[in-house]
């Protein structure tokens, strides 16, 4: 059923019980061209685009849990493509530009909400690297531009303006494009759009084990709920991959943490943007329901815990209330994590391995949410073609291997 | 927050006396001319992630200021063990069988 003006106002008037399923439920069958592991934002669109622009449809999306029940459904939904080096910035300004007509081209509204993502600087320093970010997007092509200490304060006026404090506001990179999309919607849309093309979305489905024949080429995947044979098998389980590609025998440059997130209880708008501080690692912007949407860091060691340490949160909150006094009576209402995979050059890795038949795309580590689109685009096309796409090309395992690595310190850490 | 036992100090303290340093026991090439790229790529870039146990050094970086090793679970978060650098991973229970 396709949504339109007509079939909501038909629906809003009979009580909304004619919505259907919007994506089938099948039995996995015995075998498929592509299989998907994992039915994160990334895998899903993986498959849509397979399906749309390879006219590849017989592909099944495996996902352990419920789709986006990863990071795709945890993650505080910053979306922005200001990166610094000229591979980062067209990948995701290629994500960016998808974005923008994601909801007409899905038929489905992933309330990309472009209101402006503004990085602060603190002191000299700070300054002095964030205009060098904005001129280098802007010979990019990109937007990005420098607002003066007054002009932040006059943009979003909830910020601290005193100057004896420990990080007071000394300007900031605004990329008024930048902003936020629905991050559940983003999972939902890509899933019904593929199960239009035929793709088979298959949840409760672990998977165990990666089969090979004697040549050491991919024949299928055992799982949960039995094997699965695929011509090709693109590994896209973030903080898992690790793990999956261990049943490959495959090695990966990847290490596993936790990084949480809070909402506050829901309020009336206060703030017109998304705002970060990498300097004192917090970030926030609000919802539509009003909640405070405040980005936390990551523990300091590898683990799956799905947690994260409270002192975490706590000096997140701390630094929250410093940069917005307002907020310091404000309850929080949650508090939760995901299992982020964190690259050494924080830079993602998208395509083919020294598996015959085996893809992968991960490594997106604390940043990944904003890439959906273009990730799935980009890597559709590498397993498709059996190539890289030209935009994921430099993106590959062996730059840890030639030394070619795409440093990016936009990624760095905490801000997203 | 973790409790971990400092092997030099002999004291269990909360996790922000300490800075995680990663992997344990990944020892740095010894002959640069002859060491091949990907055997550089191994030491530099990749690791296990393991979900389960890990071998891991820690710094008490707030205390005595030492390094030692840890073996943890990545799952619970539960330290098995901690010992001296130099010392070799000790031999776990569930790998003790008879
Ligand atoms: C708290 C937090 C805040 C964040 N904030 C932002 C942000 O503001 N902006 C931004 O751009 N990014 C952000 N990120 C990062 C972003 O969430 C991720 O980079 C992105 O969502 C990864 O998408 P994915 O589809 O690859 O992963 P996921 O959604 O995690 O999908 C991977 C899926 O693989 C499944 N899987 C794993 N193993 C198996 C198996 N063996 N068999 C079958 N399925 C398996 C998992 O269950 C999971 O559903 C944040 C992350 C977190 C945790
Ligand atoms: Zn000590």
């Amino acid at each position: 059923m396709k949504f339109s003006l007509i079939s909501l106002l038909k629906e809003g008037l009979t009580g909304n019980r004619g919505w259907p399923r919007q994506w089938r439920d099948p039995a996995p069958k015995a075998a498929y061209d592509v299989v998907i592991v994992g039915g994160g934002g990334h895998g899903l669109a993986t498959a849509y685009y397979l399906a749309k622009e390879h006219g590849i449809r017989n592909v099944a999306v495996l996902e352990k849990g419920w789709l986006g029940g990863g990071n795709t459904g945890r993650n505080t939904t910053v979306v922005r493509s200001n990166y610094l080096w000229e591979e980062s910035e067209r990948l995701y300004e290629h994500a960016m530009k998808l974005w923008e007509t994601l909801s007409d081209d899905l038929n489905y509204n992933v309330m990309y909400s472009p209101r402006g993502v503004l990085m602060l600087a603190h002191s000299i320093h700070d300054v002095q690297v964030g205009k060098r970010h904005v001129h280098a997007n802007r010979l990019a092509g990109i937007d990005n531009e420098w607002l003066s200490r007054e002009e932040v304060l006059d943009f979003c006026p909830i910020l601290n303006p005193a100057t004896d404090i420990r990080y007071p506001i000394a300007g900031g990179a605004l990329q008024r494009r930048g902003g936020t999309a629905r991050h559940d919607a983003v999972a939902w849309g890509y899933a019904r759009g593929a199960d239009r093309f035929g793709v088979d979305i298959i949840q409760n489905c672990e998977v165990k084990g990666i089969i090979r024949d004697a040549s050491g080429k991919v024949i299928g995947v055992e799982t949960t709920r039995g094997y699965i044979g695929a011509g090709k098998v693109g590994v896209v389980a973030a903080g898992h991959t690790s793990v999956v590609m261990g049943m490959a025998g495959v090695r990966m440059p990847l290490e596993s943490y936790p990084l949480q997130a809070l909402v506050s209880e829901p309020i009336k708008p206060i703030m017109p943007c998304v705002l970060m501080s990498n300097a004192i690692h917090a970030y926030m912007s609000q919802s539509d329901k009003g909640e405070l949407v405040i980005g936390a860091g990551t523990d300091q060691y590898v683990s799956y815990s799905q947690t994260g340490g409270l002192q975490i949160a706590q000096a997140t909150i701390e630094a929250i209330c410093e940069l917005f006094p307002m907020t310091r009576r404000l309850r929080m209402l949650r508090n939760w994590g995901g299992i982020v995979d964190v690259t050494p050059d924080r830079s993602p890795i998208i395509g083919k391995t020294p598996v015959e038949g085996l893809y992968v795309n991960c490594g997106w580590g604390t940043g990944g949410f904003k890439a959906t689109p273009g990730s799935g685009h980009v890597f559709a096309a590498t397993i498709a073609k059996g190539e890289p796409h030209p935009i994921a090309a430099p993106f590959t395992l062996e730059r840890f291997t030639t030394g070619r690595l795409i440093d990016e310190a936009a990624a760095a850490a905490v801000a997203h | 927050m973790l409790l971990i036992l400092c092997p030099y100090c002999q004291s269990r303290r909360a996790e922000l006396e300490f800075r995680n340093v990663g992997a344990a026991h990944i020892s740095r090439p010894s002959d640069p001319q002859t060491t091949t790229d990907a055997q550089w790529g191994e030491f530099l870039y990749q690791r296990d992630n393991p979900k389960g146990r890990i071998a891991e050094r820690w710094l008490h970086i707030h205390g005595c200021g030492r390094y030692f090793n840890a073996i943890r679970d990545t799952i619970s978060d539960v330290f098995v063990t901690t010992y001296k650098s130099g010392e070799p991973p000790p031999a776990m229970p569930s790998e003790a069988k008879p």
